[in-house]
């Protein structure tokens, strides 16, 4: 979808839609530019301030742009039973960023997710749409350098 | 129905709170977050009291029913607030002896009240930098107890929404859109949000050095001029009765405070009418747009400027009588004494905190490089130039303003309260329509304190339909006729702040609907108790167009007096 | 396989609709021969499979398993061998620890279950079971009754083995069966019917009251009797009334409405359409979490096959009954599952909750009269309008009807999805059906409904599920995660991570729930920390006070939140204070983490004798506190350590000890 569609989609002052949109919003960009929230406030007449409101309250919504690949590292009960405080340790000494940080390469971004509902094969993380399950931090620190050797060779290539 | 309050039978209304029957009868319920006339959202929980199944309900927000049992100060309830308290403490910089609000605090009252005698609860606090951008407001995300009373206001009151909740949990913060500074917004600088902060989070930006430098400068010649609503709520902050009519005192205290001369805003009123209703009878009889809007209030006009930039037509093109009097003062006075305009430093005292924004507007400069007013400062802000100066104000003499600028009819001081713009400007245009008064000098129709009071008058031949308005959400469904071209209506008269500036931005705090009555009816007494009772009738301003400016919409008038608008962008 | 469509578009008007799907039970429908019909449904149902079909588990866990490399690798070897078979995606059938699971339904033979499927097995199962007609043994998870059932009498009956044995699958029972995007098989199972039913034979409070007598009670957590809540909206009077079902399952540790919307969503939306005949709601809202994109896409398909078939939209199966049904989706905020803050974010805004009453039966989204229920009640809603109200009532105990889902993960080694009759024993559940603790290590607690429930101990096992057995240990139903928790389990670790995730989530709202819980977190932080990062005496004096005030501040929190997240914000606090008092103190008093749990009170060495100096710690270590030459014993700096474990966790020869 390109940013001027999901303009057309969505009928003016409709302010039910606000959260749709910014999902659309996300979907084009990556995250949600600053002119785009100003514009979805116009297009839907309620303050800017709300929609910055809304944008920063639920966690799906960034501000920045990501990394091309986004870690997200599942801290469930089940998840955190299983160690998964580990594993996010392991990413982020293996990355050097913190969660919700991206590399200086704008490779990888980690984000934490409080569930993503599949606990029976904690501990889980979602790299970009994939799921792992199953991890330790030996197994963790392998996927990691699988995605950087492919990175890698997409560069040579 | 009959419900028990800490074992006393009460008769209660099916619909009402526990808090609104335990006002009625008297019984103090404490509250944060509550604002009269508007949805109460239960955030603070404060006000918990215990029903009959040990369930804490907020007071606030929990409907009676019949039989209820309430218990406002069981030792559930006294923990919990206690609690409460000790917890928006540890998350509150201990600032309080150098606090604006120290000693007019919700919060500071609250620990006094429950006895909090330690920082129980220690920890990481939130941060947010200060926010000291705008002229007239600045932001202390750090004092904020996040009440959202500020929020509601700017939102729902005030229709302007500047500000919102942002982030999540207890890292939320009010802040403006992307984090800006107020002064990249639609804020308006009403202040109303500062009149609804129950702590320091909010205050007016102040201008109480400048204003004490230009004192101390010898070679200074300051004029202060004071606005109408001032005179009927200053003596609150010095514990008189909300209403005290306080206008020859407040002369008599700028004296001693070193101001060279005293002139009265209420002067510039009658001149603001004069002009006034000249606009509007010009309009009518050369078919002009219309209806014209009044354009005293700077948070209206910054409003029209940022919502509705294409209706900047139908505003009178009329200077507000603050920005009258600094031009008046800076040419006409200038001229007569001979003083360099330079040298001369106008010191505003207004109810009101957007007009410290108006002051610095370019084109309401006669000279357009140099300010006309100097420096606004809020009734709070004079209270507390009081205070530093040791003077009681409660024990000063009745004294008169200076002339030329210092006289004044019942129909300037009635700018004060919303509606009285609109009843000065009829009594005057009426006498210039026909030749005579009205038969009546009061018009009731557009008095107290609802957000919409219209009416019709018939002047000469013609019915002219009004409307007075205030509180900025009121004001929409009028713009949106004239957008659509649906409006029957010749003069609408607008104030941001809900009441008019009796309850503006720069009024004295704690401010509460039985305050702003009694301010009201001060207002209308001090009308009915002057013997000129209409603008038309002000002797100095016969003068002031005989010697200078000519007639009302005459050049020299246009020159000095009236002034245009612009489209403002920003988020 | 549009075959009811079919014979829709061809041989059925449309207003004899609802008697063709009333009747491909009864084989009564108008124009449709029976014997069509029942042909029909053995067909869809593979009684009757025509040629060999191959189902892969493809939810969330089947996915995360590899299912998808799986079913490419079956798509690529059928072609290869020639062989004429249908390649299908099915949903969960519950036993996560074991996917990806295969089923195959050869013709003439019973259907097989597969577990832990790789691609490396699909040539063997090809060959021997579509090819050959035999079981593979080793890979079998056992077979579903079959006419004939001394086919292939080596493999057991799929609910005879342990972890299905004493599950009751009625909500679940298509969940990992059907192919979940295809209505036809939803409808040749008995779908619909009791929709069809409703709309022909019931009057809307026919519903509620058989709803009521059937003794339904949410399944999202407080056990709210389902048909008393219809009734009030139903009562409200207004032009426009809202159902919404709420999907938004944000539990840590709960995926039993995932598994549902992903397995079976036909059934979710027929239990919303009966409900919104019952109060007289014409639109209808699913609010979905983003997280669940799987869950999404099929809820779509789900809608647009009922909307075609006339069971959704206007005139519903020709009663005159209309229902539009439409996806929200979630942007993640756990506090959203609260029904005020999920109607908040419908309408476009911060989830926040607003005080009740007014409740949203009575006023909810824009203001009208709104039915918010999970996933789970609303999956409930056919059984008992087929089954009637006597059936359901049976199941279950005196307070607490029918079954109840329960995701079962943590420490523990069936990890899955487990239906089970209220009244069944938590040891049950954990030890029957989950087959206990893996290892060989020892059972400590189980946390339910977490983060809002308890963590509950040993004595506690063999108390009876039910809403209100629950709530009397402590716990509570929740929407239904089952938490295991072993030996290396530290309790006071636990309240922190549901600290955390509670501060993480309050929306900021009230002062209890925001400021109360971030106190709590830093009394919790500060009694698992070592000496080491205390600069000062006060720092220690906190610890103590901190200690002093922990459980004035829970109650306080409890008693004045505004939402059920902030009442429920200390439960994690109160319950493992009451039930593992000694570890606090152990913490406390001692500076020790007994489950070894709390790393900032570890302090780690190498043992030099172990170590061979491969310097893979060094390199692991993200502060640098690891020295040492090459092929020589290395060691670590406690000055620079942070105590994060990477070493330990990376270390290949066992010479990094934690004490």
């Amino acid at each position: 979808m390109r940013s001027e569609e999901v303009y057309k989609k969505y009928p003016r002052n409709e302010a039910s839609n606000m959260i749709a949109m910014l999902q659309d919003v996300q979907e084009v960009h990556g995250y949600l530019p600053e002119d785009d929230i100003i514009r979805v406030a116009k297009h839907l007449n309620v303050p800017t301030s709300r929609v910055y409101g809304v944008a920063t309250f639920y966690n799906q919504f960034r501000l920045t742009p990501l990394g091309k690949h986004v870690i997200r590292v599942c801290r469930g009960t089940a998840c955190h039973v299983k160690g998964s405080l580990d594993i996010l340790n392991t990413l982020e000494a293996e990355l050097g960023i913190k969660a919700g940080e991206t590399t200086k390469d704008l490779q990888f971004t980690i984000e934490t997710v409080a569930c993503i509902g599949a606990c029976s094969i904690a501990p889980v993380i979602v790299i970009d749409d994939k799921y792992y399950g199953g991890l330790t931090s030996k197994s963790v620190y392998k996927l990691i350098t699988e995605y950087r050797k492919k990175e890698d060779q997409a560069d040579k290539a | 129905m009959n419900i028990k309050i800490n074992n006393n039978e009460f008769w209660a209304n099916p619909g009402d709170t526990i808090l609104q029957v335990a006002k009625r009868e008297g019984i103090k319920i404490p509250t944060l977050c509550y604002l009269s006339d508007l949805s109460p959202t239960g955030a603070c929980r404060i006000c918990v009291v215990e029903i009959e199944n040990g369930q804490l309900v907020p007071a606030c927000a929990y409907p009676v029913y019949d039989g209820m049992v309430v218990q406002t100060n069981s030792k559930k309830v006294r923990r919990s607030r206690k609690s409460i308290i000790e917890l928006l403490i540890a998350n509150h910089p201990q600032d309080c002896l150098v606090c604006v609000r120290n000693g007019c605090c919700d919060l500071q009252d609250l620990a006094a009240e429950y006895g909090v005698r330690s920082y129980r609860y220690v920890g990481e606090k939130r941060s947010g930098k200060l926010d000291l951008a705008s002229p007239a407001v600045e932001r202390d995300p750090e004092k904020c107890i996040l009440c959202g009373r500020c929020v509601r206001m700017c939102h729902e009151v005030q229709n302007v929404g500047a500000i919102d909740f942002v982030d999540r949990g207890f890292y939320s913060q009010v802040a403006p859109a992307m984090n800006r500074s107020l002064n990249t917004t639609a804020c308006v600088y009403c202040g109303q949000c500062i009149v609804a902060c129950p702590v320091g989070a909010l205050r007016e930006k102040s201008y109480l050095k400048q204003a004490w430098e230009a004192i101390n400068d010898p070679d200074i010649h300051v004029i202060a001029q004071v606005a109408p609503a001032v005179r009927v709520a200053i003596g609150e902050e010095f514990g008189m009765a909300p209403g005290s009519i306080t206008t020859g005192k407040i002369p008599a205290a700028l004296r001693r405070i070193g101001i060279n001369e005293v002139f009265d805003t209420n002067f510039a009123a009658d001149l603001t009418i004069m002009e006034e209703a000249n606009e509007l009878i010009e309009r009518i009889q050369s078919g002009g747009k219309l209806p014209l809007f009044t354009s005293c209030s700077p948070g209206w006009i910054k409003y029209v400027e940022h919502f509705y930039p294409e209706l900047l037509e139908y505003i009178s093109t009329c200077k507000s009588p603050q920005g009258m009097q600094g031009a008046v003062i800076k040419s006409y006075y200038a001229q007569k004494t001979g003083i360099d305009p330079k040298k001369i430093f106008v010191l505003s005292i207004m109810p009101c905190t957007a007009k410290k924004f108006e002051a610095g507007r370019p084109e309401l400069s006669v000279s357009h490089t140099e300010p006309d007013v100097d420096v606004v400062l809020s009734t709070r802000e004079f209270a507390r130039m009081m205070r530093i100066a040791g003077i009681d104000f409660t024990r000063m003499p009745d004294e008169g303003f200076d002339d030329p600028l210092g006289e004044s009819t019942g129909a300037g001081v009635i700018f004060g309260a919303s509606g009285g713009v609109m009843e000065a400007a009829l009594r005057t245009a009426h006498y210039m329509i026909t030749g005579k008064d009205m038969d009546r000098i009061d018009f009731t129709p557009v008095r107290g304190l609802q957000g919409v009071k219209e009416s019709s008058i018939k002047i000469g031949n013609a019915t002219l339909n009004v409307a007075a308005v205030s509180g900025l959400h009121n004001i929409d469904h009028f713009l949106e006729d004239v957008r659509n071209g649906k409006s029957t209506y010749h003069f609408i008269e607008v104030m941001a702040c809900p009441g008019g500036c009796i309850n503006g931005g720069g009024q004295p705090l704690p401010s509460t609907p039985e305050k702003i009555q009694k301010r009201m009816e001060a207002i209308y007494e001090i009308d009915r108790s002057l013997p000129k009772r209409c603008s038309h009738y002000n002797e100095s301003i016969k003068t002031l167009y005989d010697e200078f400016l000519g007639k009302p919409g005459g050049h020299k008038s246009h020159e000095i007096l009236h002034t245009h608008f612009t489209k403002r962008e920003s988020i | 396989m549009n075959t009811f469509k079919e014979i829709l578009s061809k041989k059925v008007p449309a207003d004899k609709f609802v008697e063709l799907i009333r009747g491909s039970y009864d084989g009564t429908a108008a124009g449709v021969s029976p014997a069509r019909i029942a042909e029909l449904k053995s067909k869809l149902t593979l009684e009757k499979a025509e040629k060999p079909v191959v189902m892969v588990g493809m939810g969330t866990c089947g996915l995360a398993n590899g299912a998808q490399a799986v079913y490419d690798t079956f798509e690529a070897e059928l072609k290869k061998y020639g062989v004429d078979a249908e390649l299908t995606r099915v949903g969960c059938v519950g036993f996560c620890a074991e996917e990806v699971i295969v089923d195959i339904k050869v013709p003439g033979f019973p259907r097989i279950s597969y577990k832990r499927v790789t691609p490396e097995n699909v040539d063997t199962i090809i060959e021997r079971t579509l090819l050959h007609k035999e079981p593979v043994i080793q890979k079998a998870l056992g077979k579903y009754p079959y006419s004939d059932d001394s086919l292939w009498p080596e493999i057991p009956f799929i609910q005879d083995i342990p972890f299905f044995k004493i599950q009751k699958k009625v909500v679940l029972e298509n969940c990992g069966v059907i192919d979940p995007e295809n209505i036809d098989q939803y409808l040749a199972r008995g779908g619909y019917h009791a929709l069809s039913d409703v709309l022909i034979n019931k009057s809307p409070l026919d519903v509620i009251k058989e709803t009521k007598l059937a003794g339904l009670r949410g399944r999202g957590g407080g056990g709210f009797p389902t048909g008393k809540k219809w009734e009030f909206a139903y009562q409200a009077k207004n032009d426009q009334k809202y159902l919404i079902c709420n999907a938004d399952e944000g539990d840590p540790g709960a995926f039993m409405d995932r598994a549902v919307l992903e397995g079976d969503p036909h059934r979710v939306v027929e239990g919303m359409i009966i409900a919104a005949y019952a109060i007289g709601a014409s639109v209808g809202y699913v609010y979905c979490r983003a997280e669940y994109p799987l869950a999404i896409s099929r809820l779509e398909k789900t809608i647009a096959d009922a909307t075609a078939y006339g069971l959704l939209g206007d005139n519903i199966l020709n009663s005159g009954f209309s229902f539009h049904l439409k996806i929200k989706k979630g942007a993640g905020a756990f506090v959203c599952g609260e029904e005020t803050a999920l109607i908040h974010s419908i309408e476009g805004r911060r989830g926040m909750p607003r005080p009740r009453p007014p409740f949203p039966a009575v006023s909810g989204l824009f203001g009208k009269p709104t039915i918010i229920n999970n996933v789970e009640t609303f999956a409930n809603v056919p059984l008992i309008f087929r089954n009637g109200a006597d059936w359901y009532a049976a199941i279950g105990t005196a307070k607490s009807k029918g079954t109840k889902i329960f995701a079962l993960s943590g420490k523990v080694v069936n990890t899955g999805l487990v239906e089970v009759p209220m009244g069944t024993t938590i040891r049950d559940i954990i030890f029957t059906v989950g087959g206990g603790i893996p290892d060989g290590k020892a059972f400590k607690a189980v946390q339910i409904g977490a983060p809002s429930g308890g963590a509950l101990p040993e004595k506690f096992l063999d108390t009876e599920i039910d809403y209100e057995n629950l709530k009397a240990v402590g716990a509570m139903m929740g929407s239904g995660g089952l938490v295991v928790m072993d030996e290396t389990t530290c309790m006071v670790d636990l309240a922190k991570f549901f600290m955390q995730f509670i501060t993480s989530e309050s929306c900021g709202k009230c002062i209890p729930c925001r400021e109360g819980t971030k106190r709590l977190l830093e009394i919790l932080e500060r009694i698992t920390k070592s000496y080491r990062e205390e600069e000062t005496e006060v720092d220690s004096l906190m610890r103590f006070q901190g200690m002093l005030y922990l459980e004035r501040l829970a109650d306080v929190i409890k008693d004045t939140s505004l939402c059920g997240l902030g009442q429920t914000a200390a439960n994690p606090v109160i319950s493992t204070l009451k039930n593992f008092r000694d570890e606090y103190e152990a913490h406390l008093y001692d500076r020790k983490c007994p489950a070894k749990a709390c790393r900032q009170m570890l302090t780690y060495t190498i043992i030099e004798d172990k170590c061979i100096g491969c310097t893979l710690c060094a390199t692991r270590c993200p502060v640098n506190a690891i020295s040492g030459n090459r092929k020589e014993p290395h060691f670590i700096n406690q000055d620079i350590c942070t105590h994060c474990g990477q070493c330990e966790l990376n270390c290949r020869f066992d010479a990094i000890i934690a004490e």
